[in-house]
């Protein structure tokens, strides 16, 4: 059986087979040829500390650190980046949530409150 | 003199406003979203520099008509020049690009090797005007600019060595881009008659030029092409026919509503 395809460019329009990204291919193939995921923090100001900023897509740190240049510092927000592959950042278990961090919730005596500030001191 | 200063300056205006233009074909195109922004951020860089060199243009070229103006009446309808001016109400053989920056995208690869080459080519250019410093407005120019361009070179040279030495796919597309694009380099070092008052010094910028990409090419394990017929022209506003498509999207608005703002 003969398959005509027809397809129909417009002018400034990049078509798929030449513009770089791969095909469209099963979803199995797909998903091994995605870049690996990474966690970017930004520090928005000298003497700050890095915060999570996001994450995006990349091949390798160096590629990582560029595209988080990009995405995330268009705008003036940041003076230093830090990138690390999401796969390295190991979590806690939603469902052990009760466990871990309810327990915390009746002991509010481990906050600094009862204490008498000084005037001088501000910003705590 | 004059004149010859303005064309120079609307040979590097004309050149970054167009590539700026080809890469922003690319937006909502990139390869992936990452990249795509990075190509824009791109873009932008090259129309804010372009922007800077019209506007020192309009200014010349203002000055000049002005000192002139009471020897002959301006023609019905004159305007000042003026960026807007210069970049929509020029026609192609006015336009003193380089060949290089109007061929039209192919692929992810074609469009990084061109910014390659020619960040590369702006990046020593500008070194030599800033330090020259014999024209102090385009001297700051180039060093603001400079920022942005040392950045295009570190960028676009990682991918030429990423895809260069990557895949079997990914080599033979930088292999053809290579292919296609270095004819159009002869260009970027040819003197044109407007530069001789620039002081432009092709003797060390070319073998500067040379270098860089000679080691980028070498780490991306490419092979640098010898011998190859040189495409020349669009400096003197002879171009290829994709140029006068480009400009009839550029100045569609301008051409067909004139004076129109938004």
């Amino acid at each position: 059986m003969n398959t005509i395809l027809i397809r129909k460019f417009f002018y400034g329009d990049i078509p798929d087979e030449t513009g770089g990204g791969e095909l469209p291919q099963t979803p199995s193939k797909e998903a091994g040829k995605e870049w690996p995921l990474w966690e970017v923090l930004i520090r928005s100001k000298q003497g700050l500390d890095h915060k999570h900023a996001g994450s995006l897509h990349a091949a390798d740190a160096k590629m990582a650190i560029e595209n988080a240049r990009d995405v995330y510092t268009r705008r003036m927000e940041g003076v230093s980046i830090w990138v690390v592959e999401s796969k390295y950042i190991h979590a806690t278990n939603p469902d052990e949530s009760g466990e871990l961090f309810e327990p915390a919730e009746d002991k509010i005596y481990r906050h600094p409150t009862f204490y008498e500030l000084p005037d001088e001191v501000n910003k705590m | 003199m004059s004149k010859h200063l303005t064309d120079f300056i609307l040979h590097l205006a004309d050149s970054t406003l167009i590539l700026g233009q080809r890469n922003g074909e690319w937006c909502g195109h990139g390869p992936v979203l990452e990249q795509d922004i990075a190509i824009t951020n791109i873009t932008l860089d090259l129309i804010g520099q372009a922007r800077s060199l019209y506007q020192y243009a309009a200014k010349l070229i203002n000055e000049v008509s002005k000192l002139s103006e009471s020897e002959v009446p301006p023609a019905e309808g004159f305007k000042a020049a003026s960026e807007d001016t210069l970049a929509y109400l020029r026609t192609e053989r006015e336009f003193k690009n380089f060949l290089l920056v109007e061929q039209p995208n192919s692929d992810w690869g074609q469009t990084i090797l061109r910014q390659f080459l020619f960040s590369t080519w702006q990046y020593y250019l500008y070194q030599q005007l800033k330090e020259k410093g014999s024209d102090t407005t385009l001297a700051a120019i180039a060093e603001k600019s400079l920022k942005e361009i040392s950045y295009h070179v570190r960028w676009s040279g990682e991918w030429v060595i990423r895809l260069g030495d990557g895949t079997a796919e990914s080599k033979k597309r930088m292999a053809h881009a290579i292919q296609e694009l270095w004819p159009y380099t002869g260009e970027l070092f040819l003197p044109a008659p407007y530069e001789k008052v620039a002081e432009v010094d092709f003797d060390k910028l070319k073998p500067a030029w040379f270098k860089k990409v000679s080691d980028v090419f070498n780490e991306a394990t490419l092979l640098v092409p010898q011998h190859v017929y040189m495409h020349t022209g669009g400096k003197t506003g002879t171009h290829t026919e994709h140029l006068g498509y480009m400009l009839a999207e550029l100045q569609y608005m301008q051409r067909s509503f004139p004076g129109c703002e938004w």
